[in-house]
């Protein structure tokens, strides 16, 4: 058996936390991620199925709900499933054998990665990060955006709680555009 | 310019790309006896119109939803914005 080291998408063995001003940035590696795409004619019963996994409605535009096995709006009759890793290891199975033949599960686990600010003034950073109005935001919401280029999903937890997913392979990038935001806005 | 998303509101243009002619969406059958004539129109024939002009673009930095935008050519006022997938099956694609 080989002995290899797990490492983040920052590539350090223990997440990556920087704290600027009044707000903390922290890499968050144990996500488990599903991709789910509702098929043509069967949109009401993914939704359905959907709502019955996450234990809340499936959620509406812009949106996310669920606790343990959390949903977010990511397009017309799609979503992304997030759960943590250690209790939702098989997540996309998981999901699949909820769906069935509704909706076309695509497993994401470790496609993306996660950033979470917390504090106070985080809108003030995120202004400088993307286009979304965010005066429209709130605790429910779930938006895809465009960060420095990088194709991401904003979430907003409570207002002083907030997740961004951006691509693993661009975890550098996006930790470097958030860094400097919080550094110029904090 | 912003781009009202009929979903997701105003979005500014830079989160969108554009592809050119909602015309692409009627894709003429290959089956067909005149598809030959027919793919050469579709792929190279479009108008040119000074005024309003439907047109697909594509949310990319957003929900990724592909969208018709009628838009006036003279005046570049957006007059409606509609999810390509309604237009599309409203001319009888997809079912």
């Amino acid at each position: 058996m080989h002995d290899l080291v797990a490492i983040t998408a920052l590539g350090g063995t223990e997440p990556r936390v920087d704290t600027i001003g009044s707000v903390t940035c922290t890499e968050v590696p144990g996500v488990a991620l599903a991709s789910v795409a509702s098929r043509m004619g069967k949109e009401g019963k993914s939704a359905k199925a959907l709502a019955k996994l996450i234990d809340a409605p499936a959620p509406e535009v812009g949106r996310w709900a669920g606790a343990s096995i959390c949903a977010f709006w990511a397009g017309v009759d799609q979503w992304m499933l997030e759960a943590s890793f250690d209790t939702h290891e098989d997540l996309a199975d998981q999901a699949k054998k909820a769906l069935g033949d509704a909706a076309s599960v695509t497993e994401q686990t470790d496609g993306w990665t996660r950033f979470d600010l917390t504090g106070t003034g985080i809108p003030s950073v995120l202004e400088l990060l993307c286009q979304l109005d965010l005066r429209k935001i709130t605790d429910d919401s779930a938006a895809r955006c465009a960060i420095h280029h990088i194709g991401c999903f904003v979430l907003c937890r409570t207002s002083e709680s907030y997740s961004i997913y951006g691509p693993r392979s661009s975890a550098g990038s996006l930790h470097h555009a958030v860094m400097t935001a919080m550094r110029s806005a904090l | 310019m912003i781009i009202n998303h009929p979903l997701l509101g105003p979005r500014d243009a830079s989160e969108f790309t554009y592809l050119g002619d909602a015309s692409l969406i009627d894709r003429p059958d290959w089956q067909a006896e005149n598809a030959s004539e027919a793919f050469y129109e579709y792929g190279y024939l479009r108008d040119n119109p000074a005024g309003e002009h439907q047109e697909l673009w594509y949310h990319e930095a957003g929900d990724r939803s592909w969208l018709v935008v009628t838009r006036n050519t003279l005046t570049h006022e957006i007059s409606k914005v509609e999810l390509a997938r309604d237009v599309a099956r409203a001319r009888g694609r997809s079912k």
